[in-house]
Order: structure tokens, then C-alpha cells, then sequence
């Protein structure tokens, strides 16, 4: 054995016996790094606290006899012991900043840093939106931008900003769609969704008020153009085509749809989540679309946050335009921004649908996506989709000998590549495909979506990553995936060296426990 | 590009294994008529990061920072201080380039996080459960009116004059098209809220009758008869609670018989960000879960009985249930949701009551400050961190006029009710710990000014 000149010894002894290391218990129950964490309500009190405050003014309280006066039953942690806290949580968790993330539909791609350091400028974040316009005009003047982008890419000559997040622009399009067949008297209820579409779909229209139907798809992946014609009618609102789809295939017969739903007086609502494959290649305004969302979460590189916050601007065609929510920002002739709000309404914009959110958007989302934006400029969003179809692609064609793809016989794939389970054995499914996945260091991707396809896989690999991390991730996919082939058992009980074992979805369903209580022996002691 | 890996011979290669001899051949689906020839014209090429700051501190500096001046805006969007430590675990890339929750084996810091922001939120609020966050207030408090509905199977919704009127106009829009009837009225300026004129509205067609508390002009009133008429006529009360700092020192509205309470969560942890991200909170009664909207997380057990935590009672949502679903939420405030449970896991039952009486005496000590101008009345006898005044003139161009001087007094309810030319007077006024006692000097003689 090594020794330092201290005596510490440097090198383990070559004839020690390793015991097999699932057998190893600890006495924490803990494995080195992977370290257990309590919640703050079995080790904070209420009578600790993290921060410290002046003393208040000595002044009678007035409160009009209404002081709490029962527990909060809120416990404190010092600071020491919040930080790490939430450090050690957040170790439990995955995150493309520790990995590939190819959730299909969920564009997740690197999120730069100086996009957090820009929405921190005090100028963006320190605001208040009912600032006077004249104390806030740096504000209204990056929405202006933003949206001058916004509309430039897409080839649309408006843009609603206020929309929270992709389904509230999905929402924000529909009023809008309902708002213009009203102001000429038409009282249509039907909205067309496709059986692929994202659920958001049609849970937005029925939000809306309308009756959702399915358009159904042909064999290749995409809108079925002649069943779709034979459904349009006198009682068809419009349609929600997502484009590229969600089978990540583009919709070569967009312009013919926009086209055949016009001229049966319907409007054409595209979802945008996926725009990240076209952005800066083609405009979805070319394609004869009224109304579409784009994900600033998604194409734009804001950080989903582990759920939100998005953002979800909609764009609109001349004939949606007027009847775009408020508030939105003007620009005069002298170069001033203007905030129309409700007490313009009236004067300027009457067949606006009006409010759908307090204040005005997302700003914290629109600093950073604009930051984004600028970045790239022009050339580097064309890039973008090159490479995250390109990749995907790449994916795709690595892959397909191992899993059925579906749609692959149809060309090329946009920004996502879609796989079915056809061929797995002994009982094995998608989800134990995507538990296997995580015991080799992934997150799996999107899995059963869209429902069109028989335990769908949808692959996004994104253009932030590396050729080598590609490969990687093929290399590992592909042994998961033949496993599955072969009915490896194992699989069954993945993930076997993540934080946790397979969770008991059925169990927190049956009996759901929502919010901490108060074990049984405290509540007795407390008696 | 600095975010981009690909090298020209990766793509080169990479090409060739697909089996395509250039980029264009991956995208023919794309109709030739609407392939672009080069990148986009109008729109600037990419820049490097100091070219990008430099631009965009140009667009931030075009701006008054609260911080930076005498503040004292309130309405539905607080001032409070955010300790540094809660920007910092915001910032843990696991935390912030993660997504929703949906492989719970490997996202087991943002839901047991999202278990505590639930139990919290519940605790704050006094109900049983709490979901993993909505939007903002505002969509929160329409999607209550909408759970209403559902329950109670009737379609009339009375909303308290002293709801925020952006809640309102939400309201307005969506009902338009839901053909949900509202009943509401703009404010009037009175010391008593106006909860005695909603018990009479509420009768065996009312689903539910919306209360906010602290309401718009600051007044705080005892929600309990209002409880007690509406389940009399099997009707719920809804709760909105804009300022949830305000619980640590009033009663909870479920305490005093709400149904179902919502709010925004702005106030603890997020910043004032012109307005969002914020983070709605949605709680309600446990028999009332099966009909809430958006994600919930819940407590369970793994394969070998550790307990963890998942997305449940996912059959409510549009992944699931499709048209049927209770919301069309997705996509919701989860970082923001963090936030607000970092701050209050630092502030505790003790750091928030404190906190909270802190805002409200200064308030207290404000309001007599202010009230003692010539030509200033103070509208409210309760009140929490934010109050109304009565100037005797017209106070929109007031707090313009002030804010060209580097003082920004409060929100004129000129501004929000811009029809309402008896409010025209009316001026709310928000004290935080952040406002100094040279702050509220400041505005004073700023309006001693202006009134004389
Ligand atoms: C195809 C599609 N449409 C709509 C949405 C909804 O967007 P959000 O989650 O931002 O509401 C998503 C994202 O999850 C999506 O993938």
C-alpha cells in the first residue's frame, strides 16, 4: 500500500474483496451524493425565520378587528439551512442543464445565461405595469420590438403580446376567431381538431365555448385534405391545425386547408409550439393562416422553469387583427409608445375582444426572448432550424432499423422524429423503454403523444446539442430499445439508480394526500 | 453561433448519413413558394453578448426603476424586498432548465418543492388543498368562476365592486363568449366595503359571489355573513387575495367560510417585472379537488416504499380528458411558484406575521401622514398595506406630473376606471418595507404641492 509522507494511505488495497453494492446499506439510508431531504415541515418551525426586519413603527393597528388569530402553522428555515434545502432538491432533479432533454414537443433547448442576467437589468424587473407610460417607455418600447420581430418572422401583420403561455394564446386566437364571425353576425359552434393534436387543443375550444369534432388523419401522419373538405360547412367555426404537426412532420397541404376552410367561411388557427423547426425558413403567414401562438418557452429559449412560466404572443392576419385583446402598445409618429388600454378602447379599437390577463404579459419572458432573438439575429434563427431538423433527422435515421417509425417512409422529419413500441416483447411498453432510459443518465422523451400512434415516442434532440452528445444518446436509446426487443425483465422495474424506484402513480390518485399533514403522533401529543 | 455545437463538417457528415445531399432536401415538405431564398430581411444579423447588453441596457435605462425613487404603487402588484438567496435557487439550472414533472423518478426536487408551495399556499389561505400554481391572479380568479359553475351546475357569478377591475374585464371577456352571466358593478367611495349590497344579489340561481380581500381600494371586511348567505342558497364564496402578505395578519378567508380562494403570489418571491411573470394561487375545500383546475402534486410511495411524489388526478386535465378537461392549462408558473416557496420557507409563520405588521404600521403611519394635507382625505378605517385617498382634484395628471419629478405616488383610479368620472379623485396608495420614511416625506410635500 502508498503511503503520503503523513501516513494517509492513497491507494486501496489491490486484494480487498468489494462486496456487491446493492447489498451495502448505510445507516442514513443515504448513497454518498444521492442524499435524501426532508420537507421543511419536519424540520422548520414557525418560530425560526431567515430574514431579519426593522421594527415597525410603534402606531395602533387597524385592522378593523379582523387579526389573524389562529396558527399560520407555517415553519421558517435560517438562510443557512434554506439554501441548502433547495440545493439538495434540486439535485434530484433532471434538467437540460444537466443533460440531453428530447422531450418531443417541449423544444428543450439550452437556455442562454445572458437572458437571465438581461431580465435583472433593474430597468425590466424593478417596474411597476401601472407605472405612467412616460416612466416606462424603455418598456413598451422592447415589446414593440419584440413584436416587430415577432410579425417579421412570421410573415403576420399583428401580434397579441398578453397571452401567458401557449394555451392562453390558443384561447386568446379562438375569442378572436369567435369575435370576427360574430361582428358578421355568424353564429358558428363547431371547432375541427385532429386526433394528433396537443390536448390544450381542444380543451381550448371547449374553454372558448365552441363543440370540438376530430379531423381525421391519412396514413402518413398528416391532415387528411379530402375528409377535411367533406366536413367544412355552414356550421364550422374553423380549424386548429398544428404546424409542423405533432407527429413532427410538416403539413405540405397548409395553404390548400387555409384555402378550402376560407372559402367555407371558417378561420385556420395554427398552433406554433413546434415553430422552432421553420423559424427563419418559412413564415407561417405565407401558408394562409388567421391566428397562431408561439412559444417564447419553446422557440425562443425562455426557461420552462420545472412547468412555466411561458409566454405565448399569437399572431394574427388582417382579418383577426381588429379584434385583438388589449392592452397593447402603439407607436406615434414622434417615436412616444403608447399603451392602449380600456380607456382608449372605445376611441381606437372597439372590436377588440378586450382583457384576457391583468397587466400586460410576460415581461420577464420577452426581456429574455428578445435577448435571444438578437443574438441569433436573422441568419442564426435560419440556422437554428437547420440544425434542430438536422439533428433530428440524424436521430431518426439512427434508429429506425431498432424502432418502428411510423411516419418515416413519408421523407424526412422536421425537428422531432416519432417511434411506436411495435416489436417490444414479453409485456414490455414505452414507459419501461423510458425508465430504462433514465437509469442510462436521460431524460425520456414525450411518451403516448400524439395518441395517433401506438405508444409514441417523440424525439426532439433540439439544436444545442453536439454531434457527440447525439451519438451518445443514440448509442443509448438504441440499447434501451433493443432490450425492450428482446423482453428484457429488467426493464420492468427501471429506473433502478435514479432518486427514486418506479413512484406509485395508481396509489396517489386512489387516496390523494395534496398537502403535508401532520403525523398521527404529533396530532395525539398535541391533545 | 455561440449556442450552436454543429460544425460544418458535423453537418456534413450528418447529412450524409441520413442519406441527403444538402439541408433543402430535409425540408421539400415545405411548398416551393414558401421556401425564403436567405435569412429573413428587416431583421439585424447575430450579435455577440456585449453588443446584445449594450442594446438592451439602452432599452432598461429608458426606464424609472421603483427602486430608484419614492414608490408607492400597489393594485394587484407589490413592492416587496426578495431576499438574495431567492434569486439564487431560482437560478439552479436544475431547477430553472428543467419542465414539468412528467418522469417523476428524475424530478423529485420540483415536486416535493411543489408540495410544499401547496401546503403553504393551503396554510396561508386556511383551506385544505392548493394546487402547483395557475397563470396569475387574474386567469385565477376566472377559472374559480368557471369551477363555480361546475359545481353548483348554475351559471350567475356576482363579483364584489371592490374586485380588481383587470379581474373584472377578464371576467367580462371570457363570460361573453361562455354566456356566463355576471353581475358587477364599478366601486363607490366609501369607508365600508360592499359586502351588505351582495347579500342581497345572492339568490338560487348564483353559483358563486367573488370577494377580494384586502379589496381594490384597500378595505378589508368581514367575509363571514357573506359565507353563511351563499351556502344558504347552495352557492360558493370565492376569495381573491392579491396581496397575500395581507394573511399574516388578517384572518384567512377560509376561516371565515370561503369555498374557494385564489390570488396572485407575486408579492413573495417574484418581483414587480411590469407585470409578469406572477404566479395565480388556487385553494379550495378538500370536497371540491376532483373539480379543480391545473396540475396537482401528491404524496406516494416508490417500488421499494420511499415515499415520493407525482402529478396526480391527472384525468381533470386536457392531456387526458381532452375537451372535457377542467382548464386548458399547461404550461403554468412553476419557477415563480418556487420562488414564492423559497421566500416563505425564509420568512416562516414568525418572518411573515412580522413582515406583515411591519407593512401595515407603516402603512398606518403613512396614511395619517398623507391624510393631514389640505385637500387630502383618507377613504378607509381598515386597511392593511394599501389605502385609498380622496384628493380634491383630479388625480390622473397629479401622478403623472409626479412621476416626471422621480416620484411615483400610487395608481390613480382614473387609470383603472377610466369611465367613472365620480373616481376620478381617488388615489390608491401601497407601503412596504421598502418605502423609507424620507420616501413617504418625499410624496408628501410633492402633494402639498399639488393641492396648494
Ligand atoms: C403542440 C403543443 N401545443 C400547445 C402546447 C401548449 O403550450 P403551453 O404549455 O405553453 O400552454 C404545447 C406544449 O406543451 C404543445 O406541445
Amino acid at each position: 500500500m502508498n503511503m503520503l509522507t503523513e501516513g494517509r494511505p492513497t491507494k486501496q488495497d489491490e486484494n480487498l474483496a468489494v462486496p456487491d453494492q446493492g447489498a451495502l446499506k448505510t445507516h442514513t439510508g443515504n448513497r454518498a451524493l444521492m442524499v435524501d431531504e426532508p420537507l421543511i415541515f419536519e424540520t422548520g418551525s414557525p418560530d425560526r425565520s431567515g430574514v431579519d426586519l426593522p421594527e415597525a413603527p410603534s402606531v395602533e393597528s387597524r385592522l378593523g378587528g379582523l387579526d389573524r388569530d389562529e396558527p399560520i402553522s407555517i415553519p421558517g428555515l435560517s438562510e443557512a439551512e434554506m439554501v441548502r434545502h433547495y440545493t439538495r432538491l434540486s439535485r434530484q432533479n433532471y434538467a437540460i442543464d444537466v443533460g440531453l432533454f428530447p422531450l418531443g414537443s417541449c423544444t428543450m433547448k439550452h437556455n442562454p445565461r445572458l437572458n437571465e442576467k438581461m431580465a435583472r437589468l433593474k430597468g425590466f424587473s424593478d417596474i411597476h405595469p401601472l407605472q405612467p407610460v412616460d416612466s416606462v417607455q424603455g418598456a413598451l418600447g422592447l415589446i414593440d420590438e419584440l413584436a416587430t420581430w415577432l410579425k417579421t418572422l412570421t410573415g403576420m401583420p399583428a401580434v397579441a403580446m398578453s397571452p401567458k403561455a401557449g394555451a392562453h394564446g390558443e384561447l386568446c386566437g379562438i375569442l378572436a376567431i369567435r369575435s370576427a364571425l360574430e361582428a358578421r353576425g355568424d353564429a358558428r359552434e363547431v371547432i375541427l381538431v385532429p386526433e394528433s393534436a396537443h390536448g390544450t387543443n381542444p380543451a381550448t375550444a371547449a374553454f372558448a365555448g365552441y363543440k370540438v369534432e376530430d379531423i381525421p388523419a391519412n396514413t402518413d401522419g398528416r391532415v387528411d385534405l379530402d375528409a377535411l373538405k367533406a366536413r367544412l360547412g355552414p356550421d364550422v367555426a374553423g380549424v386548429m391545425i398544428t404546424n409542423p404537426n405533432t407527429c413532427g412532420l410538416f403539413e405540405p397541404d397548409m395553404k390548400a386547408i387555409s384555402d378550402a376552410v376560407h372559402e367555407a367561411g371558417g378561420l385556420v388557427y395554427c398552433d406554433g409550439a413546434n415553430f422552432n423547426a421553420i423559424v427563419g425558413r418559412v413564415r407561417p403567414g405565407d401558408l394562409g393562416i388567421d391566428a397562431m401562438h408561439i412559444n417564447l418557452h419553446k422557440t425562443f429559449s425562455t426557461p420552462h422553469g420545472g412547468g412555466g412560466p411561458g409566454s405565448g404572443p399569437v399572431v394574427f392576419s388582417q382579418a383577426l387583427a381588429p379584434f385583438a385583446p388589449l392592452p397593447f402598445v402603439e407607436k406615434t409618429a414622434d417615436g412616444h409608445f403608447h399603451l392602449v388600454e380600456e380607456e382608449t378602447a372605445e376611441d381606437h379599437h372597439e372590436s377588440s375582444f378586450g382583457r384576457m390577463v391583468a397587466f400586460h404579459g410576460q415581461m420577464g419572458m420577452f426581456t429574455r426572448a428578445l435577448t435571444y432573438m438578437l443574438s441569433h439575429g436573422a441568419d442564426g434563427l435560419k440556422q437554428v432550424a437547420e440544425d434542430a431538423v438536422l439533428n433530428a433527422n440524424y436521430v431518426l435515421r439512427s434508429l429506425e432499423d431498432v424502432l418502428e417509425a411510423p411516419f418515416a417512409k413519408s421523407g424526412p422529419c422536421m425537428h422531432e422524429a416519432l417511434f411506436s413500441d411495435n416489436g417490444f416483447t414479453n409485456g414490455l411498453t414505452t414507459l419501461d423503454l423510458a425508465k430504462g432510459l433514465i437509469d442510462e443518465g436521460y431524460h425520456p422523451m414525450t411518451m403516448y403523444f400524439p395518441l395517433v400512434v401506438h405508444g409514441a415516442m417523440l424525439v426532439e434532440p433540439t439544436e444545442t446539442e453536439s454531434r457527440a452528445a447525439i451519438d451518445q444518446f443514440i448509442g443509448a436509446l438504441r440499447s434501451v430499445a433493443e432490450r425492450a426487443k428482446a423482453g428484457d425483465e429488467m426493464l420492468k422495474s427501471a429506473p433502478h439508480f435514479a432518486p427514486r424506484r418506479r413512484l406509485d402513480e395508481t396509489q396517489a390518485a386512489r387516496k390523494p394526500i395534496l398537502v403535508w399533514q401532520e403525523p398521527e403522533e404529533y396530532a395525539e401529543a398535541a391533545e | 453561433m455561440r449556442y450552436l455545437p454543429l460544425t460544418p463538417n458535423d453537418r456534413q457528415d450528418m447529412l450524409a448519413t441520413i442519406g441527403a445531399s444538402s439541408i433543402d432536401e430535409l425540408f421539400v415538405d415545405v411548398p416551393e413558394d414558401a421556401r425564403l431564398d436567405g435569412p429573413i430581411r428587416d431583421l439585424p444579423m447575430h450579435a455577440g453578448e456585449m453588443a446584445v447588453e449594450a442594446h438592451m441596457k439602452k432599452l432598461a435605462k429608458n426606464n424609472s426603476a421603483a427602486g430608484d425613487m419614492p414608490f408607492f404603487l400597489g393594485a394587484g402588484a407589490y413592492r416587496h424586498h426578495v431576499p438574495a438567496s431567492v434569486d439564487h435557487i431560482i437560478q439552479r439550472g436544475e431547477f430553472l432548465t428543467a419542465y414539468t414533472p412528467y418522469q417523476p423518478e428524475i424530478a423529485q426536487g420540483t415536486l416535493q418543492t411543489l408540495f410544499e408551495f401547496q401546503t403553504q399556499v393551503a396554510r396561508l389561505f386556511g383551506v385544505d388543498v392548493a394546487n402547483a400554481s395557475m397563470y396569475d391572479g387574474s386567469t385565477a380568479c376566472w377559472e374559480a368562476i368557471v369551477m363555480a359553475r361546475r359545481i353548483t351546475k348554475r351559471g350567475k357569478a356576482v363579483l364584489s365592486s371592490g374586485l380588481h377591475p383587470h379581474y373584472v374585464s377578464v371576467a367580462k371577456t371570457m363570460a361573453r363568449f361562455t354566456k356566463d352571466q355576471l353581475v358587477s358593478e364599478a366601486p363607490t367611495l366609501e369607508a365600508a366595503t360592499d359586502g351588505a349590497d351582495l347579500l342581497e344579489q345572492i339568490d338560487d340561481d348564483t353559483s358563486c359571489v367573488v370577494v377580494q380581500y384586502p379589496d381594490i381600494l384597500g378595505r378589508i371586511g368581514d367575509m363571514s355573513a357573506l359565507a353563511e348567505k351563499a351556502h344558504s342558497h347552495k352557492a360558493l364564496l370565492i376569495a381573491v387575495v392579491t396581496e397575500p402578505v395581507a394573511l399574516g395578519a388578517i384572518k384567512s378567508p377560509g376561516q371565515m367560510g370561503a369555498d374557494i380562494v385564489v390570488g396572485e403570489g407575486q408579492s413573495l418571491g417574484v418581483g414587480l417585472q411590469f407585470g409578469g411573470p406572477y404566479v395565480g394561487l388556487f385553494g379550495c375545500k378538500q370536497k371540491y379537488v376532483r373539480q379543480m383546475p391545473g396540475r396537482l402534486c401528491g404524496e406516494t410511495v416508490d417500488s421499494e416504499g420511499k415515499r415520493g411524489f407525482v402529478l396526480t388526478l391527472s384525468t381533470r386535465e386536457q392531456h387526458i380528458r381532452r375537451e372535457k378537461a377542467t382548464s386548458n392549462i399547461c404550461t403554468n408558473s412553476g419557477l415563480c411558484a418556487l420562488a414564492f416557496t423559497a421566500h416563505m420557507t425564509l420568512l416562516g409563520e414568525k418572518g411573515l406575521r412580522e413582515l406583515a405588521m411591519l407593512n401595515h404600521k407603516k402603512a398606518v403611519a403613512t396614511a395619517d401622514r398623507l391624510a393631514s394635507i389640505q385637500g387630502v382625505s383618507l377613504l378607509n378605517e381598515s386597511f392593511f398595506n394599501e389605502f385609498t385617498l380622496v384628493l380634491d382634484k383630479d388625480t390622473r395628471p397629479i401622478v403623472r406630473k409626479l412621476a416626471d419629478q422621480k416620484i411615483l405616488a400610487g395608481v390613480s383610479l382614473g387609470r383603472l376606471y377610466p369611465e367613472e368620472g365620480t373616481l376620478a379623485h381617488g388615489l390608491i396608495v401601497a407601503v412596504t418595507e421598502t418605502s423609507s420614511d424620507e420616501d413617504v416625506e418625499a410624496l408628501a410635500i410633492a402633494l402639498e404641492g399639488e393641492l396648494a
